[in-house]
């Protein structure tokens, strides 16, 4: 029942990214709601889906990677919304919907929603520390995104290649901005994350903490290089693709709650 | 009763003429004189065109009579750069007008703001009836969809406007912004306006002969600064104009690298308009520098153009709309004329309710 949720959801996801295919084929980049209003909708479902689904498991609904994944695409949407109309509406959303997009059909596709086995009891401190360092995943999400758009920007902008997307993004300095903001909330929130997971009080691989504070270095780092503006701005852009793409992976060290049982 | 548009506009009539028929204060109420129920005069630096309604057929040679400036000739030599549209084709006119379709810079939005002060101030005036205030709001409905549905208005056109865009895009915000000008000629100067006025305040000018280099500053409120510390100047501005006669490059990456090392990550942009280049095109290879030369400027200008030409023909599809919904609503018919009598009372209501 509650997956039904899950692909109105995702439906309307796809709407929203294939409004953005259309505005890219017709080289009309435009200014609308629509997209926005899709990704709030879908928001709305994906909020739906994981009431139903805390509600039926009696935990924060994060026990397997198929609820991490929609966790993660559900903090994505909601940073969006919050942050979105500062940096124009539609066009982060249209960087943004494809990304969730993908997240929610791979949950949905890949066989990974599996059960526990038997109930736990309940642990705040380690629902806080899954619940925060998703959250802080969707920010860094985020900043990936606002790094993409500043990187399609920027490389028109040196080409001399101007298409019609390039009169739609935000100047520079604002992607720069908002990449910045958004890195250094991602970083607060996965740091509460990390601190909170020494008070859990359960056994965890070393390989994951190491992993984890590896994350956590490269970002710190990411944001040390911006403070001390030891790398341009392209660079700090990019820096946050690529740190984005090397801690996706690592998603399933978050996957505590279901490994418990 | 008719309703028609009598004018002449840059295409048909050279500036001599439409200075000799700019039109004047007393223009309307001549025509109401001739016999005009309503009268509307839109000038503009490209247009000067009244529109009007009225129960009998006025001559041509005495409405342009009407427009024609004190010590001026007579209107009858110059008739042949006047136009008259008549009921429908007059309505379609005047969309095409606020839609900027008519415009010497095809989609410039200037226009559609000239149209509705030229109302406003025949409504004012006691010269708007309801004839022209249903033709005017539609006109501005037109317009507006013409805006919201192509991209008739999209991208910059000229030189000075190409770099204004690009330094929003690089900057955002331009207000405390610095730029120096190097040779002042005449595409710089412009180029400098075009920047001061979006809000860029700093501006200074350096050139060979200080006494021009005085002047342009002087112009711009800005400030003359000797040509000999320009790459000093460079230490510190965000905009580099430059368009000296100079024969080989007089900016190059080995001169750039300690300066862009005392600028931190702060952008620089380069707007390179003199041939032979000033600057050389290494320097585009630099993290957080965007050099422009004439050629790009022209390239961007050239490309928005050929935009706004292929969006002429769903533009002018909007216009057809509005115009077909316009002659039913006023009872014209196909061929566009004699409107039915009750459209004047139809909307005379319209004209207390609706908006500019």
């Amino acid at each position: 029942m509650d997956r039904q949720f899950l692909i109105f959801a995702t439906i309307c996801y796809l709407a929203a990214v294939i409004r953005t295919v259309v505005s890219f084929r017709a080289r009309i980049f435009r200014r609308s709601r629509f997209v926005f209003l899709t990704i709030a909708l879908g928001f709305v479902l994906q909020t739906a889906f994981l009431t139903v689904r805390g509600h039926t498991l009696g935990s924060c609904p994060i026990t397997n990677l198929f609820e991490v994944l929609v966790f993660l695409a559900w903090s994505i949407a909601l940073i969006y919304l919050l942050i979105g109309p500062a940096y124009r509406l539609s066009l982060m959303g249209a960087f943004t919907a494809p990304l969730v997009f993908l997240l929610q059909v791979a949950a949905l596709l890949a066989p990974i929603d599996i059960p526990r086995a038997s109930p736990i009891a309940p642990n705040p401190w380690l629902e806080f520390h899954a619940s925060i360092s998703i959250i802080a995943y969707g920010a860094f999400a985020l900043a990936c995104v606002a790094g993409a758009m500043y990187l399609v920007q920027e490389r028109q902008l040196k080409t001399h290649q101007l298409r019609s997307i390039f009169y739609h993004l935000p100047p520079l300095p604002n992607l720069f901005s908002a990449m910045t903001r958004l890195l250094w909330f991602g970083f607060i929130l996965y740091s509460a994350g990390m601190i909170s997971g020494f008070f859990v009080n359960e056994p965890m691989p070393w390989t994951k903490i190491v992993l984890a504070f590896a994350i956590w270095i490269l970002y710190g780092a990411i944001l040390q290089g911006r403070y001390l503006r030891w790398m341009a701005p392209r660079r700090i852009a990019a820096l946050c693709m690529f740190a984005f793409a090397v801690a996706l992976p690592l998603l399933w060290s978050i996957e505590f709650v279901g490994h418990r049982a | 009763m008719n309703f028609f548009c009598f004018g002449l506009n840059h295409r048909t009539a050279p500036i001599e003429a439409r200075e000799r028929f700019a039109g004047h204060a007393r223009s309307p109420a001549l025509l109401r004189d001739l016999g005009c129920s309503e009268v509307l005069l839109l000038t503009t630096c490209n247009r000067v065109e009244i529109y009007a309604a009225a129960d009998t057929n006025i001559a041509n040679e005495e409405i342009a009579q009407s427009l024609r400036i004190e010590g001026g000739s007579s209107a009858k030599n110059d008739l042949e750069a006047f136009y008259r549209k008549e009921n429908a084709e007059c309505a379609r006119h005047l969309f095409r007008v606020a839609a900027g379709l008519d415009s010497m810079v095809v989609g410039e939005t200037e226009i559609l703001g000239q149209a509705k002060r030229a109302y406003a101030e025949a409504l004012a005036n006691g010269n708007a009836g309801p004839l022209l205030h249903r033709l005017c709001q539609r006109a501005f409905r037109a317009a507006k969809q013409v805006r919201s549905k192509t991209q008739i208005t999209r991208g910059p056109v000229s030189v000075g406007s190409v770099a204004v865009d690009l330094a929003e895009k690089i900057f955002g915000d331009l207000r405390g912004r610095k730029v120096l000008v190097l040779g002042a000629g005449e595409t710089s100067a412009k180029t400098l306006r075009a920047l001061a006025s979006r809000g860029v305040s700093d501006l200074r000018v350096s050139n060979r002969t200080p006494a021009r280099a005085e002047e342009l500053a002087s112009e711009l409120e800005g400030l003359a600064v000797p040509f000999g510390t320009w790459l000093e100047q460079c230490r510190e501005i965000d905009i580099l104009i430059s368009s000296t006669a100079a024969e080989t490059h007089l900016l190059t990456p080995p001169l750039l690298v300690p300066i862009l090392r005392d600028r931190a990550d702060r952008p620089l942009f380069i707007i390179d308009i003199a041939v032979p280049r000033d600057v050389a095109p290494e320097v585009n290879e630099f993290d957080g520098v965007y050099l422009y030369d004439i050629d790009s400027l022209q390239q961007i200008a050239s490309e928005s153009h050929e935009l706004r030409r292929q969006q002429l023909a769903a533009a002018e599809a909007i216009i057809d709309e509005h115009v077909a919904d316009f002659q039913k609503h006023l009872g014209l018919s196909k061929s566009g004329t004699r409107p039915t009598k009750e459209c004047p009372a139809r909307v005379s209501g319209e004209l207390r309710t609706s908006e500019l």
